[in-house]
Order: C-alpha cells, then sequence, then structure tokens
C-alpha cells in the first residue's frame, strides 16, 4: 500500500513568536523553523506502516517555498522514500492558505494514487485544522481526523479519534485521509546515518501552474497584532490568604 | 441572506457551544436558521427553536446521521448552503471535522475559530496558539466559520418560536461507518461549560494523586477538572482533559492551574478565564505571570489546606 503524507515547515514550537512592528504578520526572519510536530507524528506513524510490512512505498509531500527542502529531508531521514515539493515563490506572496494546499495535495494525490494520506490536523502557525478534512472533501474520500490509533485492513482503516468527550472508532473505506492527534505516537529521534541516507533519496519539485492550481489567497490578512496581555497578579502568601483574595476581591467563591 | 448555525447536539439535547454560534451570527444581523442534523432528534430541533432570535430550524432526520460521520453531515450541509450567506459551527470536535469538508466541496477557504466579528465578511482569529491575533478579509462568497465559544456570550435558550422545517438528507456516503464511543462519565461539569476548572499538570507526579489531591478541592469547588498537556502525555488523566492549544480552549470564572509550570501551549487554552489561580514550587514558573493569584509551594501541602479552608 502506497502512504504519501504531508509535511508543513513551521516557526519551530519553542520559538516565542512576535508580530511586527508593522503588523502585518510575525516576525520569521531569522527564527528556527521546523517539521510541524503532528506532521512529524504523521510521518513516524507511515514508516510504522511500513515497518509492519502493511505500508510498501512513503511519498512525503510539502507545499511552501524552496526552504520546505530541509524540511522534507527530515521526514526522509525518519524513513520516508522520497519527496516531492510543490514550490511557491518566496517573498510576502507566497501564503498558502488550506484551500490551495488542499488542492495542491489533490493534484499530488491524482498523480501519485495512494491509498491512505497521513497528514498533521493542525499546523501550530496558522492554527486551521481544515485541509487534512479539505482533501478528502475534494478527493471525495473518507476522512478521520485527530487519529490516536489507526489499524488498516485490506479496504478499510479502522481509526480510533480523540473527540470532545473521549474517544470514538470509526471505519473508513480506503483510500482516506486520516489526520493525527498528539497521541497516535511518539516519533523517534532522527540518527546522522539517516540523515546522510535521506540526502541521496530523491526529491522532485513541482510548480503550482504545473498541477493546474490557483493558489491566489482567499482570506486577506488586515492586521496581525498582540493579544492583550494580562497583568501578572499578586502572590499571596498561603492558602488561607488565596481564599480571602477569591471570596473577597475577585468574589469569584 | 439568511445565515445559518449547524446546531451542537448529541439527537437527544442541543449543547450549549451551539448558543455561542448563534451569539456569533447575532453580530451578522441577519436573519437566522438553526441546522439540525441527526437522527431522532426532535428534542434537539425542538430546542433550537426557543433560542433567541432563530427564524427557522431545518431538521434533517436520517438513520445515517446518527453518528455525525462528516461524510454524511457535510452532505446536508452543502445541500442548503447557497441559500446562506453564512455557515457558522462552534469549534466542537464534531464541527472541526464537518465544516473544512464543506468547505472544500464549496471551494471557499474557511475561517477557523474566530474570537470577533467586523463586519460580514471581516473576522478576528488567533493564530500561533493565540499569540496573535489576525484580522481577515474574505472574498468568498459564502463564509464557512468555526466560532471559538468561549469567545461570544452564549444567546438565549428562550424566547424564540422558530419554526422546524424537514430537511431530506442526502443518502449515506458508504465512506465510513461508526463502530463505537467511549465517553468518559463523570458526575462533574462539562470542561468547557464549567464556572469553575481545577487543572492539574506534570507536578501532580500521578494518576493517583489527581484522585487522592485534586478530586476534594474540585468537589468542593464544584469544579471541573482538566489537564495540561504533560499531565495527559504521562498517562495520569484521559485525553479529553487536555486544555491547551490543542486540547479544548476554556474561559471559566476561575481557573486553578496546580503543578502546571504554563507552557505557550497550555496558557493559549485558557488565560481568557476571568480569575486564574496557580499553585507551583517555581516560582519562575511561566504560568505565575498570567496568574491574578500565585501560591509558590508544595502543592500537596497547600491544595489539602485549601480544601479545609474553603470549608470554613
Amino acid at each position: 500500500m502506497k502512504v504519501l503524507v504531508s509535511v508543513k515547515r513551521v516557526v519551530d514550537f519553542n520559538v516565542k513568536v512576535r508580530v511586527k512592528a508593522d503588523g502585518t504578520g510575525v516576525e520569521t526572519a531569522n527564527v528556527k523553523m521546523s517539521m510541524n510536530p503532528f506532521d512529524e507524528i504523521a510521518v513516524e506513524e507511515a514508516v510504522r506502516l511500513k515497518e509492519a510490512g502493511v505500508a510498501t512505498e512513503i511519498v512525503v509531500v510539502s507545499c511552501g517555498v524552496q526552504a520546505c527542502q530541509e524540511t522534507l529531508r527530515t521526514a526522509l531521514a525518519i524513513g520516508a522514500d522520497r519527496a516531492i515539493l510543490v514550490e511557491t515563490p518566496s517573498g510576502e506572496t507566497s501564503e498558502l492558505q488550506p484551500l490551495a494546499v488542499a488542492k495542491l495535495l489533490k493534484a499530488v494525490c491524482e498523480r501519485e494514487k495512494p491509498q491512505l494520506v497521513i497528514m498533521g490536523k493542525q499546523a501550530i502557525d496558522d492554527d486551521s485544522n481544515q485541509t487534512g478534512q479539505m482533501l478528502a472533501g475534494l478527493l471525495g474520500w473518507a476522512q478521520a481526523t485527530f487519529a490516536s490509533k489507526i489499524s488498516l485492513e485490506k479496504d478499510t482503516a479502522v481509526v480510533t479519534r480523540e473527540v470532545d468527550g473521549g474517544l470514538e472508532t470509526d471505519a473508513i473505506k480506503l483510500p482516506a485521509v486520516v489526520t493525527t492527534d498528539l497521541r497516535l505516537n511518539e516519533p523517534r529521534y532522527v540518527t546522522l546515518p539517516n540523515i546522510m541516507k535521506a540526502k541521496k533519496k530523491a526529491l522532485e519539485v513541482l510548480r503550482p501552474d504545473a498541477l493546474g492550481v490557483d493558489v491566489t489567497p482567499r482570506l486577506a490578512t488586515l492586521k496581525v497584532v498582540e493579544p492583550a496581555k494580562r497583568k501578572a497578579g499578586v502572590k499571596v502568601a498561603d492558602a488561607r490568604a488565596l481564599v480571602d483574595k477569591l471570596r473577597n476581591d475577585a468574589k469569584v467563591i | 441572506m439568511a445565515v445559518l448555525v449547524v446546531a451542537e447536539h448529541d439527537n437527544r439535547s442541543l449543547r450549549k457551544a451551539t448558543l455561542n454560534a448563534v451569539a456569533a451570527a447575532q453580530k451578522l444581523r441577519s436573519d437566522i436558521h438553526v441546522l439540525i442534523a441527526g437522527h431522532e432528534a426532535g428534542a434537539a430541533a425542538r430546542a433550537a427553536a426557543q433560542i433567541a432570535g432563530v427564524a427557522k430550524v431545518l431538521h434533517a432526520d436520517a438513520p445515517q446521521l446518527r453518528d455525525f460521520l462528516a461524510e454524511n453531515v457535510a452532505a446536508v450541509v452543502c445541500s442548503v448552503a447557497k441559500s446562506y450567506s453564512h455557515l457558522l459551527a462552534p469549534s466542537t470536535s464534531n464541527a472541526k471535522n464537518v465544516m473544512p469538508r464543506v468547505a472544500a466541496l464549496l471551494d471557499v477557504q474557511q475561517i477557523s475559530d474566530i474570537v470577533a466579528v467586523e463586519g460580514a465578511d471581516t473576522f478576528v482569529r488567533p493564530i500561533y496558539a493565540g499569540n496573535a491575533l489576525a484580522t481577515v478579509k474574505s472574498k468568498d462568497p459564502i463564509k464557512v466559520i468555526t466560532v471559538r465559544t468561549t469567545a461570544f456570550d452564549a444567546a438565549s435558550a428562550a424566547g424564540g418560536s422558530a419554526s422546524v422545517e424537514k430537511l431530506a438528507a442526502p443518502a449515506d456516503s458508504g465512506l465510513s461507518s461508526f463502530i463505537g464511543r467511549e465517553v468518559s462519565k463523570s458526575e462533574r461539569p462539562e470542561l468547557t461549560a464549567a464556572k469553575i476548572i481545577v487543572s492539574g499538570g506534570r507536578g501532580m507526579a500521578s494518576g493517583e494523586n489527581f484522585t487522592k489531591v485534586l478530586e476534594p478541592l474540585a468537589d468542593r469547588l464544584g469544579a471541573a477538572m482538566g489537564a495540561s498537556r504533560a499531565a495527559v502525555d504521562a498517562g495520569f488523566v484521559p485525553n479529553d482533559w487536555q486544555v491547551g492549544q490543542t486540547g479544548k480552549i476554556v474561559a471559566p470564572e476561575l481557573y486553578v492551574a496546580v503543578g502546571i509550570s504554563g507552557a505557550i501551549q497550555h496558557l493559549a487554552g485558557m488565560k481568557d478565564s476571568r480569575v486564574i489561580v496557580a499553585i507551583n514550587k517555581d516560582e519562575e514558573a511561566p504560568i505565575f505571570q498570567v496568574a491574578d493569584y500565585g501560591v509558590v509551594g508544595d502543592l500537596f501541602q497547600i491544595v489539602p489546606t485549601l480544601v479545609e479552608e474553603l470549608k470554613k
């Protein structure tokens, strides 16, 4: 079974992002970039499926600027077999919104014909949580979002999903799109030999227009601001003083 | 044109999150219709008709809608979407599952998790775990929106008298089927609806301590219980307790963070709470930067004393 995984290059989760002074976005120059953590879980899951003899080939795809090649190399070092970059020009106009990414991935899926697409449930930069569901919709495929367990049978996947009240298990017909939640697995560390090996793996570069996809953003960002900061409060000495504050000052109990 | 709110319900009753989505819809100053897609969900449809300001309820009832599978629910929403200027739903796990599929089928870029309505096409939404707020303007003919429930005060559940209209559901997609659900059973208030939340982190050290140390405090306060990602990842408590960027977003009257250091992604889920209390032994912990009241010290001593003090 061929598995396709998509990965996004985002500001590293440890970076404290800063809003640009001109209010056009957040500072991304000279900031550490990494693979979106949920996508790392997606790559890891695909590699485990291959190690279990279920997946035969893992194709990893990223959409974005040239620097996304680094992210793809990381995925190859985790264990993906080959990579595709759908490259967009760099600069302020390069923003790809979830619908555009879903359309690009649809075009790639039509070429690659995977049986299963695994994606992160959400990117930690725009926090949209859309692309997987959109791709499934565009392809007319089944979807299982927020997966904490995936087991594959011949024509179906049985997926346990993290939902508001607990866990839900659905069976979906393949081909399908599955999006990962945090507890699906714990991604492995990439080793130096695997990083070296990844450099030799194939990485194909495509252009959005060659795929026939219009990636013009539908949402215009008018401004980006910092949220109102909470004022740090006061430290109180002990439980008694705390109860007094909550009862008499905050009047919340 | 009217706006459509896709209701969150469990086939028996309407979830409160629906009222928050209706409140966001009210800011658009158009007629509001509510869609109930489910099976044998007549009671939920009648409840929706009572919501203040709702003009019409569309009720799609079919066995294939019972478990809210995205493929089938999206088909229902799409069947009526063209009659509306806006489609809104609360940011629940069901709506997060369904609405982007709807948006893609309509060729629309969804606007996720809005916290303010600035105009018919302009909305504010948090990005980067709430570390920035983006104002975005949509160029799409239909706006597909999910609503951060904590950002909008619930519309009144009573006072309306909307008509309920039957809506035919498209056939089962046959793409997916529901197998089962493990619902966490609890006598406590639901996390996203609770007025007070007592939340534990890695500092709790074990699941047993949640029961022994934190539960008495939650009982005393009539609070829901939550947890940080660290506590959930460590297996102390179930995943649906997680508060944070990728867990639940909450904004209670009082949030008590116990043994939680205050990672960015946790703060993203609770920093809009009215009053925040932090109990942590590390006085440098970032949680103190957002806490209204902080107590530095050993939680295993402070929390039991706190319970005693609350009895007085």
